[in-house]
């Protein structure tokens, strides 16, 4: 069956490593509980049973250990992907992806490379606990030699794990957790997108939105309520966060002149801060207000009771589209 | 592997199969788990037999008999109650104690007041021992706040969610405590799953080298979310104390009295400048990880329910009833108690409010920054933006 009409994130990702196990017999998946449980998400479910125990390994309990050994392992000719159970729990093994699995192959002047793939379901609205929530991702794209993606639908999250699997760098594929969920339509024989490439979901003339994973679904409804409004929203999906796609946001601002970059990251040196910069240099004179942000605050990620008014919602995104759409 | 426990597993969870076959002759088997056994400290069997072991006395009163007896039970209620009220949709999440009374209400009540106390987030029985309200417990996992007491009011520092980092803190608390000079003692929790992490063995390395003063207390309940324990050693875990320079013990975590006793000696130790020791509760998760997980999805029933004889609440009552040192209008106090307990619990959670929406900008820094300033002040602003709408279409 190609064509899945309405099937889930968390199930899209798991058809992904199914194919790239399938594809490639190097391809290993490593992590906490994710092999007889099949992952606290249920992403891995089934993988161990198939592919069995030496392909599918549960882990011991020990993050540093998980992506120092899958960068042996890539060494040897592996092509580990490796689960950390939430985002607050990558911290442990942020030494090994900083200091080892970004650089080693600018070290070895390109003579050995470190196909690891590590998926991390970020951000919040899942109403959890501390560390359960948050969302790391300009800590590793701030990291060169480090690739960031991230999904917000079934056939990119298909799609672009592939992908990342096959690639010779290391990539972090930062999953939306709260959107494991959700479900889109996936042709699995279609022909993807570039992976590092973003995308016009919602063509507008007044005002460019641009988001990221858990983010693109509340600006696309954003746009929606802009719409009833007379405002004409575009929505860019901009799927990779290392390297980010300028040249689509430059293409959309310029015909917008204005720009909102929404994320659940701190706006504090978040991914806005750096494309906010970009864009202001690339097309200044288009621009007929500055380049906004809504994001988190410069706070620990708050109890679960607050996280709707932590998070950028439609109002939150609504007031900065109005606030641009001023000037 | 040879541990007591694991023996019933491998007969229940296929996934161990590859290793049983790789296994030692079944009689070098047997005399190695026969040697495990005897490693295990006990003083009550699990039919609630009182034992001695030449180590490890133990003599207490009978009011203090009945004392632990009490505060397991209060404590199991407590938890249980915690699951309803997470069930009927009080709590985002809990994580239950069950099968491990014992090893907290031991370990807990070998505590001093001025000893101080580095819990997972599970340790809802030390917590009380220590004097916290439960009530207290339930805010993080309610999602009102990220811990809800004052760690320096009762020694008991806030739950820590991220495996195995309060060991160190521990350990640096302990060196503390020693650079003043004080007889203080400091204990560290953790489960199986934890000793794994690099931050425990961190943590072990340099209590040995400054000879803390810090008690490393390891409840082994079998599991780490759907990960048995030989998924992360290959020998017993209290045997790992030995490599770092200090002693390690296995004791029956379902046994209060003899976790109690050899939790006091290991306390001791570190008092009179001993330096540091591991004691393994080896015990047992009788529930799910926590309200999210589905246990049936990766153990099986026959090994709980082998757990389920070695009781530890059952065992003590066992004895108590022979020792003649409860009648029933004892337990039917401490039953009304436990009642009492629930319905207190049960109110405080309903009626806990959630917490000001402005306490996002709270206590981020303790010298105050201004950034936060900023934000706070925008973020007033824009709250105020609706309340001026609302005002304005009331009054049209
Ligand atoms: C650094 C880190 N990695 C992963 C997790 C997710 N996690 C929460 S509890 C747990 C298992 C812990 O097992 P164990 O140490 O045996 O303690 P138990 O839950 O059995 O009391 C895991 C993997 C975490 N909280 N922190
Ligand atoms: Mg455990």
């Amino acid at each position: 069956m190609a064509v899945h009409e309405k099937i889930t994130i968390a199930k899209a990702i798991n058809a992904s490593l199914r194919a790239s196990m399938e594809a490639d017999p190097k391809v290993l998946v490593m992590g906490e509980d994710v092999g007889k449980l099949g992952g606290v998400f249920r992403v891995t479910d089934g993988l161990q049973k198939d592919f069995g125990e030496d392909r599918v390994i549960d882990t011991p309990l020990a993050e540093s250990g998980i992506v120092g050994t899958a960068i042996g392992m890539a060494l040897r000719g592996y092509r580990p992907v490796v689960e950390i159970q939430f985002d607050g729990f990558v911290f442990p093994a942020y030494d090994q992806i900083v200091t080892q699995l970004a650089k080693m192959h600018a070290r070895a002047l390109g003579k050995v490379k470190v196909p690891v793939v590590i998926r991390i379901p970020y951000a919040g609205g899942i109403g959890a606990v501390e560390h359960h929530s948050e969302s790391p991702e300009a800590l590793f794209a701030h990291v060169a030699g480090l690739k960031c993606v991230t999904p917000s639908n079934a056939s990119d999250a298909y799609w672009m794990l592939q992908q990342a699997i096959a690639g010779d760098d290391p990539v972090i594929y930062f999953e939306p957790k709260r959107r494991y969920h959700d479900k889109s339509r996936l042709d699995t024989e279609a022909i993807p997108d570039p992976l590092h490439k973003a995308r016009v979901t919602q063509a507008g003339s007044d005002l460019t939105l641009a988001a990221y994973g858990p983010m693109v679904k509340v600006c696309t409804d954003v746009a929606k309520v802009a719409a009833e409004e007379g405002k004409s929203v575009e929505v860019v999906d901009l799927r990779s966060l290392s390297p980010v796609d300028f040249d689509t946001v430059q293409a959309s601002v310029e015909k917008t002149g204005r720009l909102v970059l929404v994320h659940e990251a701190p706006v504090f040196l978040g991914m806005g801060a750096e494309i906010a910069a970009r864009i202001t240099e690339r097309c200044f004179y288009h621009l007929e207000a500055p380049v906004l942000r809504v994001g988190g605050f410069h706070s620990p990620y708050p109890p679960s009771r607050l996280e709707d008014e932590y998070l950028p919602g439609l109002d939150r995104v609504l007031d900065a589209v109005d606030r641009a759409l001023a000037y | 592997m040879t541990v007591e426990g694991t023996a019933q597993r491998k007969s229940t969870r296929s996934g161990s199969k590859r290793t049983t076959a790789k296994k030692a002759s079944p009689a070098k088997a047997k005399a190695a788990d026969q040697a495990e056994r005897d490693q295990l400290v006990q003083l009550l069997t699990p039919e609630g037999k009182r034992v001695e072991h030449p180590d490890y006395a133990i003599d207490l009163s009978p009011d203090e008999l009945r004392g632990l007896y009490r505060d397991m039970v209060l404590t199991r209620k407590f938890d249980a109650e915690a699951t309803t009220l997470q069930r009927q949709g009080e709590l985002g999440l809990w994580a239950s104690l069950l099968g491990q009374e014992a090893a907290q209400i031991g370990s807990g009540r070998a505590l001093r007041d001025d000893d101080y106390v580095f819990p997972t987030y599970r340790e809802h029985g030390v917590a009380w021992c220590r004097g916290v309200d439960p009530t207290n417990l339930l805010g993080m996992f309610r999602g009102v706040n990220h811990g809800g007491w004052d760690p320096n009011s009762n020694n008991f520092h806030l739950y820590t969610i991220v495996i195995g980092a309060q060991t160190l803190h521990a350990t640096g608390y302990a060196m503390g405590v020693q650079k003043d000079g004080a007889d203080s003692a400091v204990i560290a929790y953790f489960g199986d799953g934890a000793s794994s992490q690099g931050d425990v063995a961190e943590s072990f390395t340099f209590s040995a080298v400054y000879n803390a003063p810090v008690v490393f207390f390891c409840q082994n309940n079998q599991w780490a979310i759907s990960e048995p324990t030989e998924k992360q050693t290959r020998v017993p875990l209290y045997q790992r104390a030995r490599g770092f320079g200090f002693p390690g013990v296995r004791v029956d975590g379902n046994d209060v009295l003899a976790c109690l006793a050899v939790t006091k000696a290991a306390l001791e130790r570190a008092r009179t400048g001993q330096g540091p020791m591991l004691v393994e509760a080896f015990t047992y998760r009788m529930g799910a990880h926590t309200t999210s997980d589905d246990p049936t999805k990766y153990r099986a029933d026959e090994e709980t329910l082998a757990w389920e004889a070695k009781d530890p609440i059952l065992r003590l009552r066992t004895y108590l009833e022979a020792e003649g040192l409860v009648d029933d209008a004892y337990l039917a106090g401490i039953e009304e108690e436990s009642d009492a307990l629930g319905k207190r619990v049960r109110e405080a959670v309903r009626a806990m409010p959630d917490p000001d929406t402005m306490a996002i900008f709270e206590n981020v820094y303790a010298d105050g920054h201004a950034l936060v300033d900023e934000e706070r002040a925008q973020f007033a602003a824009y709250q105020a933006s609706f309340a001026d709408a609302d005002a304005a279409a009331e009054e049209n």
